[in-house]
């Protein structure tokens, strides 16, 4: 079958897995709008502040990424750089090694599976475990995060119960309360064995180095409170200019994610832990990871790296909810994913050139995005670029036949003619693949075909008659 | 790695050289980002009262509704920041079992802990927790409930008021409610990793 192969993957989704994504994204994305709406008078004022803010930043982050680490030097975090993601996970191994660690724990680090560090430091000899409810039950069923924030809004609880009962973490039980207090008694003693905490950053002031991790689980703060060793992996985008920006982008985030006036935990850490504090790093190291990200800067969708990761776009998507997340083959999924994923392969853009193609650029995920990214815009520069780097492209139709039809006026009769029979034609002997496929998940409205021939035609017989046309509405 | 800072940076002036324009920092008043009901909000400890509550929070009316709350629900075992602990002890009986050192070795046997709050915020129903003030990270998150003992001076207005407060301590956390997930089919459970109850408990 020559379909997108987004599409396939959407057509392979269960029915039971499809409803689940659909009704967590829908209800995600109605709570935010009833809150967004009841707190402000002009929510979509704040959205525009918050992007042009985030523009700013990016289109100066030749000046923002030296001062940033200038302050964080000064407050005593050792800095490093990665320009790829082998760098990202040799300067993580080397951090841990240095202190002869061999168990991490993670939160809140979207960065650490784009690099794909697991596996990296699996092979050598070092344990990462996930410690979000949600990640940790995707790494303990070697699956994927489908979404953003809700990472296994693809699984019900009849599957988690039996990963659960498969992994030793007691007898079957589906009741969400005795699954998160299972994960919480494993995981706390995990926390409080483990050598070093990863986390990410939701976001890095430049004025004061402050780091800024929100959770409402708590993992990040465990693994801040219980380890020596404190690990932040942050993509070079995730500044903003002054502390006062906060209260408008934790504001914005909370209430874009997760339909909350604020997230339960909001960590901001300028460096290891006090003096007389007898928890908490005594050391920590920030990575700034590349990645491909400088691609994205050099080309025409540098707004995608306003992107907050909030999941509002994802969640209010229709593409998103019926084709689900791991459809995109990527990290990040939905609009946003659309847009990044193929942006930070570089030159391997044609790999996934196909995601910019699942949209109906209907415009909804601009209009909840808490930074005004223009995504469906930025989806059609991305299709032009495939276009014109000819990235072959399944799933469109041929359109020579097409064109041999509307220059030949007798051709085309003919073919309204034998249109109709198409009515009684069982369509999977279609015998065009690429024809059968796109039929195989749509419905053809009944042939209708020639109408408007037969009401030019009478209308030139009887002038004045034929005012309304029969069936056909302008 | 070295080569990999001048790589990166190199490769940010290149993208943006050829930007014969760069975006400015827009300037805005901070009034903005003030929810409408902050507008006309009344006594800020009543609002905190409301807001902690609208996320499954609790606040103790005093030292012995405290203690009377703990009991309550069967809770006597627990941690107790050092300094607080002189000034909170008479109000509980004999029954309690209250250690003023965190042993981390021993994690479970902690049903609650009482440590310093730094402040908290009317607007949001926020405790505030700083490396400055609290005992022990483990001992404010580990323990089912968590009691943060807040000087009435310290409750500020709202989120603005906040960030403007966190100062230099090196680690400052904003705890809105109890911790919670809604990982499992959206369904919100209290209580993931850090506390399942959050209690404030003001003095002067
Ligand atoms: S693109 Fe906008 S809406 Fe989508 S995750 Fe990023 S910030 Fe949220």
């Amino acid at each position: 079958m020559r379909t997108q192969r987004i599409d396939q993957a959407a057509a392979r989704l269960g029915a039971e897995t499809r409803a689940a994504v659909y009704d967590g994204a829908k209800i995600g994305h109605e709570k935010r709008t009833k809150l967004l709406f009841d707190h402000y008078a002009d929510p979509n004022r704040l959205r525009e502040l918050a992007g042009e803010i985030k523009q700013h930043v990016v289109e100066n982050l030749d000046t923002y990424l030296p001062a940033v680490e200038a302050r964080l030097v000064a407050n005593g975090v050792k800095v490093h750089w990665a320009s790829t993601a082998e760098a990202a996970c040799e300067a993580v191994h080397a951090i841990l090694r240095a202190r002869g660690a061999t168990k991490l724990v993670k939160a809140k680090t979207m960065v650490s599976e784009e690099i794909e560090l697991e596996g990296y430091l699996r092979e050598r000899g070092i344990e990462s475990l996930e410690t979000d409810l949600g990640e940790f039950i995707v790494q303990l069923d070697h699956d994927r995060p489908s979404h953003i924030i809700k990472p296994i809004i693809h699984k019900n609880r009849r599957q988690i119960a039996e990963l659960f009962e498969r992994n030793g973490l007691g007898a079957y039980n589906d009741e969400p309360q005795v699954i998160t207090q299972r994960a919480r008694q494993f995981l706390r003693h995990k926390y409080l064995g483990a050598d070093a905490g990863l986390t990410g950053a939701n976001f890095m002031v430049a004025e004061s180095g402050r780091l800024v991790v929100v959770t409402n689980e708590g993992n990040s703060r465990f693994c801040l409170a219980a380890t020596r060793c404190h690990i932040a992996l942050v993509g070079i985008e995730k500044i903003l200019p002054r502390d006062r920006d906060l209260a408008l982008f934790l504001n914005l985030l909370a209430r874009s994610g997760t339909a909350q006036q604020l997230s339960v935990y909001n960590e901001f850490i300028l460096g290891p832990r006090a003096p007389g504090q007898p928890d908490g790093p005594e050391e920590m190291h920030v990575v700034f990871v590349d990645n491909g990200r400088t691609n994205v800067l050099a080309s025409s969708c540098r707004e995608i790296l306003r992107c907050i990761r909030c999941g509002a776009c994802l969640n209010v998507c229709p593409v998103y909810r019926q084709a689900g997340g791991h459809a995109y083959r990527s990290v990040y999924p939905g609009p946003v994913g659309a847009v990044l994923s193929p942006l930070l392969l570089g030159r391997r853009f044609p790999e996934k050139a196909d995601l910019p193609k699942a949209s109906s650029l209907c415009g909804a995920c601009n209009e909840v995005c808490p930074v005004n990214i223009p995504i469906p815009d930025l989806l059609l520069r991305l299709r032009d670029r495939a276009h014109t780097e000819r990235v072959p492209s399944p799933g469109t139709p041929p359109m020579g036949a097409w064109s041999i039809l509307a220059s030949q006026p007798a051709a085309w009769k003919v073919a309204l003619f034998g249109g109709r029979f198409l009515d009684h034609f069982p369509r999977s002997l279609v015998p065009v693949p690429a024809l059968r496929a796109w039929e195989s998940s749509r419905d053809l409205p009944k042939w209708r075909g020639g109408e408007f021939r037969r009401w030019l035609k009478l209308r030139r017989k009887r002038p004045g008659a034929g005012q309304s046309s029969p069936g056909i509405t302008p | 790695m070295a080569d990999d800072r001048e790589e990166i940076l190199s490769r940010v002036r290149g993208a943006l050289a050829p930007l014969k324009e760069r975006a400015r920092m827009p300037e805005y008043d901070g009034g903005l980002v003030l929810a409408r009901s902050r507008r006309d909000a009344g006594d800020p400890m009543a609002e905190f009262a409301v807001r902690l509550r609208a996320v499954n929070g609790e606040v103790a009316a005093d030292a012995a509704a405290l203690a009377a709350l703990l009991r309550a629900r069967g809770w006597t075992r627990g941690y107790c920041d050092p300094a607080l602990w002189p000034g909170l002890r008479a109000h509980f009986g004999p029954e309690f079992r209250v250690e003023t050192a965190f042993d981390r070795t021993r994690v479970d046997d902690f049903q609650f802990g009482i440590t310093r709050g730094a402040g908290a915020v009317a607007e949001t129903g926020t405790i505030i927790l700083a490396d400055a003030t609290t005992s022990s990270r483990l001992g404010a998150l580990a323990p089912w409930a968590h009691v943060a003992v807040i000087s009435r001076r310290d409750l500020l207005s709202d989120l603005t008021q906040a960030v403007a407060a966190l100062g230099s301590d090196p680690n400052v956390i904003w705890c809105t409610g109890p911790s919670k997930t809604a990982d499992v089919e959206g369904i919100l459970i209290e209580g993931v990793h850090g506390p399942g109850v959050q209690i404030a408990l003001f003095v002067d």
